[in-house]
């Protein structure tokens, strides 16, 4: 299955009542097939065929107000058009979740994969998981109902896929029954809905005196959500024998650099790293499988003792220090008063391939500065002309 | 026909309180009231951002007895759609047992402009769905711009010398999307407009109501004229009031003898500055003059 199918495989088996989208590359497969489960009844779910991603995560928020179990997803300039319903979204604290095929955003118009779309999503107010494979893809959005419908989460999800890299490759999948799905994610009627029976307001106005607490109380929610999300993996790890944590180590316990990254890039990473630890070389990288919220205690906890860190940054941000991920760890570090030299690589923008090649060469640079503690420059684009 | 008289329609309970920020003389807490006493307490209102949204759920207060949502400004009709849809999908499923109505309540900014597309997707697949609009022609919650439905001549912050193009035909647009029902209203034709508000909710949807809606502040005038402005925009015949159905388009009230214009420009404030330029007022004359046409009212009589 390809990332995409496998997704809209495990939409088919979580019941999902409600799916709202409309269509973009590299997400439209997804739609596609789950129309197509719709149409031959193996999905009883109603779907809705907006006319933009905008009226498609509308649609998704007030379904999910009405305790509906829903779905959209989508990519790029689709995801941006749905910006400011985000936020709604989780300030109304909805369980809703995507899955975000990850694309560059225009200018120029480019269809393949970076982590240019979601980057700005950074303040939305979701909870953001990082697939590295399809596998992960369909295991991730399993799990994302279970912690997004948790009553003591109630916050909306997305699921991160690389586009083309994961959204199309097709790769072997380990599927659950249908009834470890939902006995995983078992979906319930939340009480606080819209029924006329018990009528509420949802989407209230708020002065200043209550504008301030109640966007903290969305935001100390996500904050609490690290240790759920993290139980929920490792329960599903008990039914699945797949477990990944909000990090994902790998050869990082004796090495003296370590390279961290998101999504499908790691895995090349870490057959990189594979690699030259056949050589002896001491390198190790993370996977990180959460970006919100962020886990800044488990990443400073592996990287704390060794001589350097890169950063691999898959979007640029303009006119910032540095890139949106490797902001976030050097802040965590700073913070834990910890000294590390460290690189930004900007890498695998709008689809450019990144080799091994391009991978040793970033360990390259990371060695250097172990060995002098100097960083002459901590910018570098992968590849650039 | 359920409402023969307003005594009727004053005998069913209320869903919209008072003690809502909405200024005295408001014409939309007037459709308001009217709106939620015709559709009952088995209906969830969706209204986008504007007046009625901000002066209605001043958090921790709400003046809302039935369900109601707020989203944004723009996705009115999709949020509506996503409820209604959601509904349908839960009980079909056995997971809720019973159904309620879903009613939108929109100002012209979010209906006209904004919100047209959300609109026009709610109309074209199908939702059963009500969306009302309550025109005040400009928008005023932001402090009265000028938006897609302002009609000619109008003076607004952003029109300052008065507004240079016609209306927006919103219910032409909803008619060409085949909706099940649309028909104009005016609070000064209570009966009427609670008719057409029972019809459009009770044919399921999607239905469209174009709902006048004089404003106090922005239009510029006493706040005790709301019912008597509300009634020479129809007498003027710019405002026919009617209704659409399987095809047949059909005048609801009917206007033999038609006042001219001047008798509804001259008591608002923002028409002002035209009133000692014939020019201009035989612009909107001779607008009156075509809808009375098209929709069969009659002759102006001096």
């Amino acid at each position: 299955m390809s990332g995409n199918l496998a997704a809209a495989y495990a939409i088919k088996q979580l019941d999902v009542d409600v799916v709202a989208a409309y269509p973009i590359t590299p997400q439209t497969t997804i739609i596609e097939k789950i129309s197509e489960y719709v149409a031959n009844g193996e999905l009883d779910a109603n779907f809705m065929l907006v006319e933009s991603e905008h009226s498609a995560i509308s649609s998704c928020l007030s379904a999910a107000s009405t305790g509906a179990r829903v779905f959209t997803s989508t990519s790029s300039q689709g995801l941006l058009l749905m910006h400011e319903i985000l936020f709604i979204t989780s300030a109304l604290r909805l369980p809703v979740v995507m899955t975000v095929a990850n694309r560059s955003v225009s200018a120029p118009i480019n269809i393949w994969c970076d982590h240019g779309d979601i980057m700005p999503q950074r303040d939305v107010g979701w909870i953001q998981l990082f697939a590295e494979s399809a596998q992960e893809a369909y295991d991730k959005l399993i799990q994302a109902y279970r912690i997004s419908e948790d009553p003591k989460v109630r916050l909306p999800v997305m699921v991160s896929a690389d586009g083309i890299i994961l959204s199309h490759t097709y790769e072997p999948i380990r599927l659950l029954k249908d009834s470890e799905v939902t006995s995983f994610s078992p979906w319930n009627l939340y009480p606080t809905r819209l029924d006329p029976d018990k009528p509420l307001t949802i989407g209230a106005f708020g002065y200043p005196e209550y504008y301030l607490e109640t966007r903290y109380q969305s935001s100390k929610a996500l904050e609490d959500t690290i240790k759920i999300i993290s139980e929920v993996d490792k329960k599903y790890g008990e039914i699945s024998g797949r477990k990944y944590g909000v990090v994902f180590p790998f050869k990082c316990e004796d090495a003296d650099v370590i390279l961290i990254s998101m999504g499908s890039i790691s895995e090349t990473i870490r057959a990189t790293v594979k690699k030259l630890r056949k050589k002896g070389e001491k390198i190790g990288m993370i996977s990180l499988k959460l970006f919100r919220p962020f886990p800044f205690i488990e990443i400073v906890e592996l990287i704390k003792d060794v001589k350097a860190i890169g950063v691999v940054d898959r979007a640029l941000s303009p006119g910032a220090i540095a890139g949106p991920v490797y902001n976030e760890i050097t802040t965590a570090l700073y913070l834990s008063k910890v000294n590390i030299p460290s690189m930004n690589f900007f890498a695998g923008l709008g689809g450019r391939d990144v080799t091994m090649e391009d991978v040793t060469d970033m360990f390259v640079k990371l060695k250097e500065i172990a060995k002098t503690g100097a960083v002459k420059e901590n910018k570098f684009y992968i590849g650039l002309r | 026909m359920p409402f023969k008289s307003i005594k009727s329609l004053e005998e069913r309970p209320d869903f919209f309180s008072p003690g809502h920020g909405l200024c005295a003389g408001c014409g939309a807490a007037q459709i308001a009231r009217i709106v939620t006493k015709v559709a009952g307490k088995d209906t969830i209102m969706v209204t986008p951002t504007g007046c009625l949204e901000v002066s209605t759920t001043t958090y921790p207060a709400t003046s809302w007895k039935i369900p109601y949502i707020h989203v944004a400004f723009e996705n009115a009709a999709a949020a509506a759609s996503g409820i209604k849809v959601a509904y349908g999908a839960l009980i079909r499923k056995k997971k809720i047992r019973k159904d309620a109505k879903v009613v939108v309540l929109g100002g012209d900014g979010g209906t006209a402009d904004i919100g047209l597309q959300s609109l026009s997707g709610a109309f074209e697949r199908g939702d059963r769905i009500t969306y009302i609009c309550y025109d005040n022609e400009a928008y005023m919650n932001t402090g009265i711009q000028r938006s897609g439905a302002t009609p000619y001549g109008a003076w607004t912050t952003t029109s300052p010398g008065g507004q240079k193009t016609l209306k927006k035909d919103l219910m032409g647009i909803a008619i060409a999307h085949g909706v099940k029902y649309a028909a104009t209203a005016s609070i000064a034709y209570v009966r009427d407009a609670a008719n057409k508000v029972d019809k459009a909710i009770s044919m399921g949807g999607p239905s469209f109501i174009h709902w006048i809606q004089p404003c106090t502040t922005g239009w510029r005038y006493d706040p005790k004229l709301t019912v008597k402005i509300s009634k020479l925009v129809v007498k003027t015949g710019l405002w026919p009031l009617y209704e659409y159905h399987n095809g047949v388009i059909k005048l609801t009230v009917k206007v033999p003898k038609r006042v001219p214009v001047s008798e509804y420009l001259k008591l608002q404030g923002r028409f002002r500055h035209i009133m000692n330029k014939p020019d201009e007022l035989r612009i909107i004359q001779s607008y009156a003059d075509e809808l009375s046409a098209k929709f069969g009212l009659g002759p102006v009589v001096q």
